[in-house]
């Protein structure tokens, strides 16, 4: 395979130069099956892991540094050591339920690789004793979902899971679990509940992490689908071996899925940190720059969840911590592209109106407020419009977010950065979510806005039409 | 359009007992019945109700909180066109109008015929692909309108579109409700214990005698 | 409280807006606050369930040591140093904020709501709300109100989704047949399709709704807050004495409160305790005294037909039918539904007056008082105590005692009480008790002896296994059972006699009496029995202030009424009871009012038996018309109200007996509840020194009346005499909640809910028999017959068939001999 290739049977995947650890396989077109795992390294990992105490693997997690790759980017290995000691049994969710718009990486690696996730698995639950591990798949997902019963059908049978695994003691279940569409279930503890059999719906946490108090009652690691897939490459290889990639603070890889109006979108693993929004979005081996005669607008830089950056941000690395000071994250790894085309007005909107739809309804500052985010929204760029309506917006939005949001500095503007998180009035962050398009936009782009009121207050009162039009005849 | 079949009750069966809990199983249980029906009745609800020990209401309020269960009856296609962002920028939305023309329905009708019923959806992750659809839950990717009605032409005539992608090359576009077309069986023989988590009260054994070994 | 103090081992000190107080540990911070004197306004929080965090109108700005932030205090335990502003800017901004959210779709409907005036929205709204609204655009609809049980309204656009009756079905009642359906904004409250929300327990949602989304039946429309006056008083319903408060609007009871009182009811009610006070307000209610008389009115000794008559005459006719008759033939049947000073005085009148001993407030489905005063008594709280064991005899209080059931699913459920149950069929605990034992009817005592020996053998229908695992449990020092009368087709000698066997083997352990009808102990406790003297003393020292007393021991229910069927019983008195209907064998009771030469009935209601009396007074309804005090399972003594005056000229029951006392030429002794409750105190030394003034100020904390002058019997004195049981099946019958009880019956809100009955019978057994579930039989014996439909259960025994008592549909009394230990019946398909 040669760099810069579309991958036809992995289609939205385009390899790049630089050390792959997750999708090392994807050049395969079997790579799914339980015999070209094998043959290119396949189980070596979790092998390898056996030959070590549970303790010993653990800590070159740890020593690893291996971020969550769900959105939070918290250290897996740190996670894990949540557990309370002596409370058992212990559960692995493995959170598939990748929904967040702009965000695919995790389909992906079910579809083309289950075996890898299947082995991730089993070195988590083997590190720290749990015996049982749910595999929650996005409902929408049929594929990754045919392909993940095939891969568990043919572990099982070859001894990969189950009881007694290759003779060492360990024993474990993994069990294909699927959903049924609702992004609220990607929150972990919406998962929790969701798996549970209930409606999705997120628990308040702290007190009670689910490391601490998870599924039915108990301990769980709850663990995104790249991080797990990490595993059997960092036993393998181990804690230097990776801390050698990337950055100090975020070594390893990291899939981007660059999306919008980019020449070149795709998915793309690349080291973290040492990267740039710059080199994703202009490299020749990414996504080659803007289309033809079009200039980079805006960009949202982590999931629609994350707060805007703009042309003068593109040099930031694609590494948490500075993201987060510069106002917005990392999240998931989606990269929405918007050229100079774009309506900001009614692209906040849309963002806005996932949040509405996908809101659990438990908060109300979310249940109520979204919806009404998205009614000024949609008045707004309908048409109708009322002064005041970007005022009335911001307090609606600060109800649910209060204070300062997280934003971007602009230079231009003179205006500071306010760093990630936003606070929140809700349990979870999916209120305070849907406020980040809107400020991000109202911030840069107020004028558009305001220009779609105009004309709907002119429309409505064709006097104040009149009156212009006058003025403009005695300036003639 | 009912309770489930003796052979899906069979398999029902099998899915519980891939929990430690049976109220677990209702999600993919849900799934079964939409499979079996295309859409999810109340008599099915009630069945699951009995299946897993819980009340209808409590099976109602899980299946109505998840956007994939209908509850009522749908076309024997599932068109979801994806308009959130990445695909709003690469013309979705302007995909769903035409998609509307196309088939005479509005966003969340069903044909007369019975066979398509189209919705607007939420992101399906394949946003560098924009614009996209799935299809009962197969992916038609980087669609032009033509390409769309492509699809639908193809789907009216029995036939797969090549357009849709499936899980292995020539497989068939199944009828709504069916997902993934493998299932994870598991025999007795292979399964560790899956039983209640206040039947077990002590580490697992691997880990208690790596600590013995330290 | 300083910073330099140290902490106490269970204070957390805090600072909530500038003052320094303490907390307990664990404590979450909205109820810290909160006895401290600082309210934070919530919707969704209830002290009674577990928090969810969902309004988030009790947001509060906290500083744990990281800087201020907004926490909701619902679900913040209090931790030390935890600094708290309620006030503050970000707190009133955040608070003001889920208000406007809220009412955005909340209708403006509060001047035709129900809950308007007393709505914790309309409240907050009104004191801190916005003056206008900022929404502009069309509120959520939702079909108005829809009917999710026969008692309650739902109207979903009132909702705000607090999760409150949803949590309350599920958590405290067990019956999640209400639940969130949809997602996001279009999230409502509903049951499934044609499977209403029919607890019994469904009002209490009503109650605790935060708005008028939830309404009743009985109460909707009827009144404004503000034109309700109230009393705290006791439901006399059962004899759990549940703490409500009574209100009222022009006369008229309206509603009933449940007051969450940490000893009894946590605030809870049963719905027959919280709707049947309708009963009274019936425009059925006695106004005046009733004499036989002719069609026009005119009192007559032979007239077919009851007549109004004046309380002199009918005082005069009753002291006539009652001068000079031999105590011996006296029977006074009933009382267990009247105040505490009602019976005393009854029991006077009867037993000093009368010079009688036959007495009895139970109706022969109730247990001997020597054995309930006998054992050592439990309080709720000692047995829902976490960690404990409850042995249920007998009893199934989510039928009868609902409060009581909640109590003790609750420690089930979250404070690890084991409870094992030996009843004669499943129950509303079984899903929740650790151990199962349903004994073949007349079994009991052998399988209680097996239980204490420890045996591994098969005994009365249950397998030695799980004799054995129950045995284990019942190990524990921590027992206390909980008893009643199971099944009216079994003589009560034989629970009895296993309660006694287990007072004897088990001394440690304690009692709590499940027995049936309101103020049933409060009876036993002033001597309406026989053999028994006010303030659980047996007969023989006459109190000072009677005039006499009976020397031996008189009769019980079913021995009065075999007396007066052989025409041994010249006058039998009637207090507020209906034996026709309660006496399990109907067959005598029948014969016995046929053979009685007077009968006089004292009541608020006419019913099946008062209908053929001579002589009828008018009572006030204890519950509500009547100044007294009740005394509950545990003896706990508690205050009942008079909240309204009775219709008519009718009058306390204590008054009546007074009257009529002095119609007899004899004064009882008191012409007011003072004089009353002096001359109980000087007689009842379970009474003495305690005032009415202590009974109301100890509000909650009502005083236990505790000790006993009955000494229990020991095991081989209480025998089991009755015939042997014959070929066939044996029967089971058990109490329902809602039957054709005289309250239920004159409550038109519950007046429906009474199911039918239904043999119920073990699956087994109906495959052998070959009949095929849903079908009608025909039971029958010796006695008589009656046809039902057919029900497979697994809850029932093998060999027995479960039958529900005083159903609308069929009596099953027509097969219950009351001399038999057990009731054998045959089944057959009724085609």
């Amino acid at each position: 395979m040669t760099s810069g290739d579309y991958v036809p049977h992995a289609p939205g995947y385009v390899d790049s130069p630089g050390t792959k650890i997750v999708t090392q396989r994807f050049e395969y077109e079997d790579s799914y099956t339980l015999e070209r795992y094998e043959a290119t390294g396949g189980y070596q990992g979790f092998k390898k892991a056996l030959t070590r105490t549970p303790d010993e693997c653990h800590s070159i997690t740890r020593d690893a540094t291996l971020l969550g790759r769900g959105g939070a980017g918290f250290p897996a290995g740190i996670k894990w050591g949540f557990c309370p000691p002596e409370v058992w049994p212990r559960y692995l969710v493995v959170n598939g339920d990748e929904s967040e718009p702009g965000t695919y990486k995790d389909r992906l690696l079910m579809e083309r690789d289950p075996h890898q996730l299947i082995e991730g698995c089993l070195i988590a639950c083997y590190a720290i004793g749990l015996t049982q591990c749910f595999l929650y798949v996005r409902g929408e997902m049929a594929i990754a979902q045919q392909r993940i019963a095939d891969a568990l059908n043919e572990a099982y049978a070859a001894g990969h899971v189950g009881q007694n695994i290759h003779g060492s003691g360990f024993s474990v279940d993994i069990i294909l679990h699927w959903g049924a569409g609702a992004y609220i279930v990607g929150e972990e503890t919406a998962l929790i509940e969701s798996l549970e059999g209930n409606r999705g719906m997120p628990r308040l946490k702290p007190p009670f992490f689910p490391a601490a108090v998870g599924l039915y009652g108990q301990p769980t690691i709850v663990n995104n689908v790249e991080t797990l897939s990490n595993l059997p490459w960092l036993m393998e290889h181990g804690a230097d071996a990776y801390k050698e990639l990337g950055s100090e603070t975020s070594p390893g890889t990291r899939m981007f899925a660059v999306s919008g109006h980019v020449k070149r979108p795709g998915v793309y693993e690349v080291e973290q940190g040492v990267t740039t929004y710059e080199d994703l979005i202009y490299g020749e081996d990414y996504c080659q720059g803007m289309r033809e005669g079009r200039t980079l607008k805006a960009f949202v830089p982590g999931g629609a969840s994350a707060p805007w950056l703009f042309p003068e941000h593109v040099s930031l690395p694609l590494e948490a911590r500075p993201v987060g000071a510069a106002g917005t994250m990392l999240g998931s790894g989606a990269i929405v592209i918007m050229d100079d085309s774009t309506d900001a007005v009614r692209a906040c909107l849309r963002i806005v109106r996932f949040f509405a739809r996908e809101s659990c309804g438990k908060c109300t500052p979310c249940r109520e407020g979204t919806s009404w985010e998205e009614k000024i929204l949609q008045r707004i760029l309908d048409g109708h419009g009322r002064p005041g309506d970007l005022e009335l917006l911001l307090d609606v939005a600060d109800n649910i977010s209060p204070g300062p949001y997280p934003v971007a500095a602009d230079e231009s503007q003179g205006l500071e950065a306010v760093p990630f998180p936003p606070r929140q009035t809700t349990i979870c962050p999916l209120g305070p979510s849907s406020v980040a398009p809107i400020t991000s936009a109202l911030r840069r782009f107020r004028s558009e806005f305001e220009a779609k009121i105009a004309t709907a207050v002119v429309a409505r009162h064709p006097e104040i039409s009149r009156d212009l039009d006058s003025n403009a005849e005695v300036k003639a | 359009m009912s309770r489930l079949s003796d052979a899906n009750v069979a398999l029902a069966k099998e899915m519980i007992a891939h929990y430690p809990r049976p109220k677990s199983a209702l999600i993919p249980l849900l799934h079964l019945a939409q499979e079996q029906d295309g859409w999810v009745s109340n008599e099915a609800m009630a069945h699951l109700a009995e299946l897993v020990g819980v009340t209808p209401a409590e099976v109602k309020g899980t299946c109505t909180f998840y956007e994939m269960f209908k509850l009522h009856p749908v076309g024997t296609y599932m068109i979801n066109v994806c308009t959130n962002i990445s695909c709003q920028l690469n013309g979705g939305e302007e995909l769903l109008e035409h998609a509307q023309e196309t088939l005479g329905v509005r966003a969340g009708g069903t044909t007369d015929d019975g066979l398509f019923t189209l919705e607007d959806v939420e992101c399906i992750a394949a946003c560098t692909e924009a614009p996209c659809i799935q299809v009962n839950y197969r992916y038609g990717l980087r669609l032009s309108h033509e390409d769309f009605d492509d699809i639908i032409a193809a789907l009216r005539a029995g036939n797969t579109p090549d357009k849709l992608i499936t899980a292995n090359t020539g497989e068939p576009i199944p009828s709504h409700g069916t997902l993934g077309l493998a299932r994870q069986h598991l025999t007795d023989e292979q399964t560790v214990n899956i039983i209640a988590p206040e039947q077990i009260h002590e580490a697992p054994v691997w880990l208690a005698t790596s600590s013995k070994e330290n | 409280m300083t910073a330099t103090e140290p902490q106490t081992e269970t204070g957390v000190a805090i600072n909530v807006d500038g003052v320094d107080i303490t907390a307990n540990k664990g404590e979450l911070l909205i109820d810290a606050a909160e006895r401290h004197g600082v309210y934070i306004p919530r919707f969704c929080y209830h002290p009674r369930m577990k928090p969810v965090g969902m309004c988030r109108m009790c947001l509060v700005e906290v500083d744990t040591g990281r800087g201020p932030g907004l926490q909701p205090s619902c679900m913040l335990p209090v931790s030390d140093g935890m600094t708290v502003l309620t006030e503050s800017e970000v707190t009133k901004k955040a608070q003001d904020g889920v208000l406007e959210f809220l009412l955005i779709n909340h209708p403006l409907d509060c001047p035709v709501c129900d809950k308007g005036g007393e709505c914790p929205l309309q409240d907050q709204t009104v004191a801190y709300g916005p003056g206008e609204s900022r929404f502009v655009e069309e509120k959520r609809h939702f079909e108005k109100p829809i009917p999710i049980s026969d008692t309650v309204y739902l109207d979903r656009e009132r909702c705000i989704l607090c999760d409150r009756c949803t949590r309350f079905a599920k958590e405290v009642a067990g019956d999640p047949l209400i639940h969130f359906q949809a997602r996001g904004n279009e999230t409502q409250v509903n049951t499934f399709p044609d499977e209403p929300f029919s607890s019994y327990f469904s009002g209490n949602t009503v109650q605790i709704c935060p708005v008028g989304a939830l309404t009743a039946k009985p109460y909707r429309f009827k009144a404004r807050p503000w034109d309700l006056t109230e009393s705290p008083s006791t439901a006399t319903t059962d004899a759990v004495g549940a703490r409500i408060t009574v209100q009222s609007s022009r006369n008229q009871v309206l509603r009933y409160l449940g007051v969450d009182s940490d000893l009894v009811n946590w605030g809870w009610l049963s719905d027959k305790e919280r709707f049947n006070f309708e009963a009274w307000n019936s425009q059925a209610r006695l106004t005046g005294p009733l004499l036989r008389g002719d069609e026009l009115g005119n009192p007559s000794d032979d007239g077919d037909q009851l007549v109004s008559a004046s309380w002199p005459r009918a005082l005069r006719e009753a002291a006539s039918a009652l001068d000079g008759v031999d105590p011996e033939r006296i029977a006074v049947f009933g009382g267990a539904r009247m105040s505490n000073e009602s019976q005393y005085a009854w029991a006077k009148l009867a037993k000093s007056v009368l010079k009688t001993d036959n007495v009895d407030a139970q109706l022969g489905d109730g247990l001997d008082a020597h054995i309930v005063l006998g054992l050592p008594r439990a309080t709720i709280d000692e047995v829902c105590a976490p960690g404990g064991t409850v042995l249920v005899v007998g009893v199934d209080p989510k039928e009868t005692h609902g409060s009581l059931f909640l109590r003790l699913r609750h420690a089930a459920e979250n404070d690890n009480t084991t409870i094992v149950e030996l009843t004669p069929r499943s129950s509303g605990l079984s899903s929740y008790a650790a151990h199962n034992m349903y004994p073949a009817p007349g079994q009991l005592v052998a399988v209680v002896e097996a239980l204490l020996a420890g045996t591994s053998l098969d005994v009365g229908g249950i397998d030695g296994p799980s004799l054995s695992s129950a045995a284990k449990a019942l190990r524990s020092d921590q027992l206390t059972v909980v008893y009643g009368s199971g099944s009216l087709a079994e003589d009560s000698s034989v629970i009895e006699k296993a309660l006694v066997t287990l007072a004897d083997a088990l001394p440690h352990a304690t009692f709590l009496p499940a027995l049936h009808r309101g103020n049933v102990m409060g009876a036993l406790d002033m001597g309406l029995a026989p053999g028994l003297l006010p303030g659980r003393a047996p007969l023989g020292a006459t109190p000072a202030s009677w005039a006499d007393a009976p020397a031996g021991r008189g009769l019980d229910t079913e021995q009065m009424l075999r007396r007066a069927a052989d025409g041994g019983i010249d006058v039998a008195i009637l207090l507020g009871c209906d034996p026709l209907t309660d006496f399990p064998d109907a067959r005598l009771a029948e014969q016995a009012f046929n053979n009685v030469e007077h009968l006089i009935s004292v009541d608020c209601l006419l019913n099946f038996t008062s209908t053929g009396a001579d002589i009828v007074f008018p009572a006030a309804a204890s519950a509500t018309e009547a100044e007294g005090t009740f005394t509950n399972l545990e003896g706990r003594i508690s205050p009942i109200a008079r909240q309204v005056t009775p219709p008519g000229t009718a009058r306390p029951d204590w008054m009546i007996a007074a009257e009529l006392a002095a119609e007899l030429g004899t004064d009882l002794g008191f012409i007011d509840l003072d004089e009353l409750w002096a001359d109980l105190a000087s007689a009842s030394p379970l009474h003495a020194g305690l005032t009415h003034a202590d009974i109301s100020n100890a509000g909650l904390d009502s005083p236990v009346l505790a000790g006993s002058s009955i000494d229990l019997p020991s095991p081989a004195l209480v025998p089991i005499d009755g015939d042997e049981p014959g070929d066939g099946y044996q029967l089971v019958v058990t109490r329902k909640m809602y039957d054709e009880g005289t309250m239920l019956t004159f409550s038109p809100s519950l007046a429906s809910l009474a199911a039918g009955a239904s043999a119920a019978v073990n699956p087994d057994d109906l495959e052998t028999a070959s009949i095929s579930a849903g079908s009608e039989v025909t039971l029958s014996n010796d006695i008589g017959s009656v046809t039902l439909e057919v029900v497979a259960d697994p809850g029932v025994s093998p060999g027995t068939i479960a039958v529900e008592f005083n159903q609308p549909n069929a009596s099953v009394a027509q097969l219950l001999d009351a001399g038999r230990i057990v009731t054998s019946v045959r089944i057959e398909s009724a085609s």
